[in-house]
């Protein structure tokens, strides 16, 4: 127990005094943060540019009803052929000629209107038009066939669903779309993570072997406490990393709402953000505050519990085949079972995201190998606590399981040099 | 004299091959034991078998009489062939957390660690990187880190591969130093004149079994043939070889000296005797060279090996 205390206080040392490690967990938050602001940036400066749009209204009562927008302005070409129009629009370096027919009635006119462009214009662009020249020319139509405006106006009805789940607690759409996000995010982190520490262990399991100092360390210590230092010791790095990240975020976070003026409240259990200057857009604000109104308790619990016991799971796989080669080369062949099992889990996730209790997700969040992920994308939009309980028990027997035998292996592989076993092999050493 | 250490019928199979086959030694407390045999004969399995780095399939090892377990660690200080350190740890640090593995605490390891790196004039290594020493460099602090908890069995498995003569010499010196301070030391080697210089007892392994164990000079005894080397010098050669080869069994001498005439090996057989050989060469020649054919460790190992 002392000598397993002394390799994991090693193993803990040597992963947090790593120069790369100091970096990654001090640069991360920033390079994240600073991600988004640049993103942030790129999107305003895209939207101050103008563009500006020539049109050419043989019809007479279009143009005049054509509102401009912020980033798409309309300009009226006077009496010009389609030809000449396209040549002025062109030297203008315009965004695109919009050619508008006269005819009488408004059908055939929208069958004839055509757009000019350099390039293919943007999905938003065109709906943007079309949206209009359909409002402008079904109002022209029911002018022509005397049909009262107003009254289908005030007869229009608009519907946006309120919704609430069983348990009565409010949901809008924003909301399952913050679910989605945080859901997908997490499983990432958790994805990354686990092949982050894992791969970390691999490398130093495979540094001792090749080093040879292994045979010194076996003869001092039983191989299971070694390993098993390791494992914890690296996780001990890696929430050290957490906390780290955590305090930087808050501090971040602080700084970031004491600049742009955000306060919070509790409205009928609701939770709130709003912001004193402008800043922040609304949207942001909304998506914010329903991440707030997520289960965050629950996902914060599960996530513990699944990124312990997915870590444990394939950390010490990765054991198990750092100790089974020599380098890293070999090792990637070996891992490729365990890559196509995390793919296998990503990919699902992606029809998880899609509808969360489906069958398909829900087998897949009982496979231990495949739950962590596909439970974090599940929880958000919430998961009924003994289906995680169960698939907790399923994943954390199957955990001691693949200890057993990736102890097994290790502590043969450790002492194997040459050429690099066979699955067949692998199994063969489990009888040894 | 009491055993520190006794191998009784130890099996070990990996799979269908086996790798020791119902071997038993004892070993001596205070002996240099030479554990000899050819590449993988078992030797390193029964070294690691002693380390408890695997477990025997059958059979047990005891340790100053009691059965091999984990507090006979600390007991022990092995030096493996394949050996190495962290390339990326500092030499002190890592010294002290091998030392630290073995059960010494902090700060005595430290301490001793302080005293042998002084002994060896290495004191400025301690804030090194190993890739920053050379091969030899890194064996001599591998060396330190074997015996610095003062074990009781010194396991040495190719000590000297990687050191230039002088440190080899300084490495040998330090052993001896060890064991006449009371530590056995088991000696794993193909370097046969260091098995004939240091040690007092050997067991030779061949194909996962013993094939030959005990004191080395009563190998010896047993191996010898009753051969004497003889070298003369005479006035009539050819009449002295003909008057020898009637009565003992004569061939070709395998060995060399200088100022005789007449030179070859003779085997006496059960009943003659070495004195009454003298005396006959003594009447009719000037005795030059007389001396018993000895095996050494190399021809025995090779013999055993080749009859087995």
């Amino acid at each position: 127990m002392e000598k397993f205390l002394i390799i994991t206080s090693r193993e803990y040392l040597n992963k947090i005094t790593n120069k790369t490690f100091i970096l990654s967990t001090l640069f991360t938050p920033l390079i994240l943060v600073g991600l988004v602001f640049l993103i942030g940036w790129l999107a305003s400066t895209n939207n101050d540019e103008v563009n500006n749009v020539s049109v050419v209204d043989n019809s007479g009562y279009i143009f005049d009803k054509l509102e401009s927008t912020k980033s798409l302005k309309y300009v009226e070409l006077e009496n010009f052929n389609l030809e000449d129009a396209k040549l002025i629009s062109k030297t203008k370096s315009d965004f695109g000629l919009l050619y508008i027919e006269n005819f009488e009635s408004p059908k055939e006119v929208a069958e004839t209107i055509t757009f000019y462009s350099e390039d293919a214009p943007s999905l938003t662009v065109i709906s943007n038009i079309e949206n209009q020249l359909e409002n402008i020319l079904t109002n022209k139509n029911y002018k022509i066939n005397d049909i009262d405006i107003n009254k289908i106006n005030s007869n229009k009805v608009y519907v946006s669903l309120f919704q609430e789940t069983f348990e009565g607690k409010k949901t809008t759409k924003v909301d399952s779309a913050a679910g989605y996000l945080l859901g997908m995010f997490l499983a990432f982190l958790l994805y990354f993570l686990i092949f982050a520490y894992g791969g970390m262990i691999m490398a130093s399991v495979i540094e001792e072997k090749s080093s040879r100092i292994i045979e010194v360390i076996v003869s001092s210590v039983k191989p299971f406490y070694l390993i098993s230092g390791k494992i914890i010791g690296t996780s001990l790095a890696s929430i050290t990393q957490f906390i780290v990240w955590g305090i930087l975020f808050y501090g971040f976070s602080f700084f970031i709402s004491t600049t742009f003026g955000i306060t919070s409240t509790y409205e009928n259990n609701e939770f709130m953000l709003a912001a004193e200057s402008s800043a922040v857009p609304e949207a942001a604000l909304k998506i914010i505050s329903s991440l707030f109104n997520l289960p965050l308790l629950n996902i914060f619990i599960a996530f513990i519990f699944y990124f312990v016991g997915g870590y444990l799971l394939f950390s010490s796989m990765f054991a198990a085949v750092g100790a089974a080669v020599d380098n890293q080369t070999d090792a990637q062949q070996l891992l490729l079972p365990v890559t196509f099992i995390i793919i296998i889990a990503l990919y699902v996730g992606i029809f998880t995201a899609e509808n969360p209790d489906g069958i398909v997700s829900i087998i897949f969040s009982m496979i231990p190998f495949t739950s962590p992920i596909l439970m974090m994308m599940r929880i958000p939009s919430g998961v009924p606590i003994i289906e995680q309980i169960i698939s907790l028990v399923i994943l954390y027997s199957t955990v001691i399981l693949i200890i057993w035998i990736a102890a097994k292996i290790y502590r043969i592989g450790i002492l194997m040099y040459g050429k690099k076993p066979s699955y067949k092999e692998l199994i063969k050493w489990l009888k040894y | 004299m009491k055993n520190l250490l006794f191998i009784d019928s130890v099996s070990k199979n990996f799979g269908p091959h086996t790798a020791l086959n119902n071997v038993s030694i004892n070993i001596p407390e205070g002996c240099i034991y030479g554990l000899l045999g050819p590449n993988g004969a078992g030797k390193t399995t029964l070294i690691r078998i002693i380390n408890q780095i695997s477990v025997p399939d059958s059979g047990k090892v005891f340790f100053n009489d009691q059965e091999l377990n984990l507090d006979h660690i600390k007991q022990i200080g092995y030096l493996p062939e394949e050996r190495g350190l962290y390339p990326k740890m500092k030499i002190g640090e890592q010294a002290i957390y091998l030392a630290q593995l073995k059960g010494m605490d902090r700060n005595t390891a430290r301490h001793e660690l302080k005293k042998w790196f002084e002994k060896f004039d290495i004191s400025d290594w301690w804030n090194k990187k190993v890739t920053e020493l050379s091969k030899g460099m890194a064996q001599k602090v591998q060396f330190i880190v074997t015996v610095l908890h003062k074990p009781k069995l010194l396991i040495f498995d190719e000590p000297f591969s990687g050191f230039d003569p002088i440190n080899a010499n300084l490495i040998k010196d330090e052993i001896l130093k060890l064991n006449k301070e009371g530590a056995t030391v088991i000696f794993s080697t193909h370097r046969m004149e260091s098995v004939e210089e240091l040690c007092e007892n050997i067991a030779l392994i061949n194909k996962s079994n013993k094939i030959l164990d005990g004191n080395l000079d009563e190998i010896k005894k047993n191996f010898k043939t009753n051969t004497f080397e003889v070298a003369v010098n005479t006035p009539d050669a050819k009449d002295l070889q003909n008057k020898l080869k009637l009565e003992y069994e004569t061939s070709a001498p395998t060995f060399k000296t200088i100022g005789d005439n007449l030179r070859m090996n003779v085997k006496l057989a059960s009943g003659q005797s070495s004195v009454k050989l003298v005396n006959f060469l003594n009447k009719n020649s000037r005795l030059i060279h007389f001396k018993e054919v000895i095996p050494n460790v190399n021809e025995i190992f090779i013999e055993s090996v080749q009859n087995d």
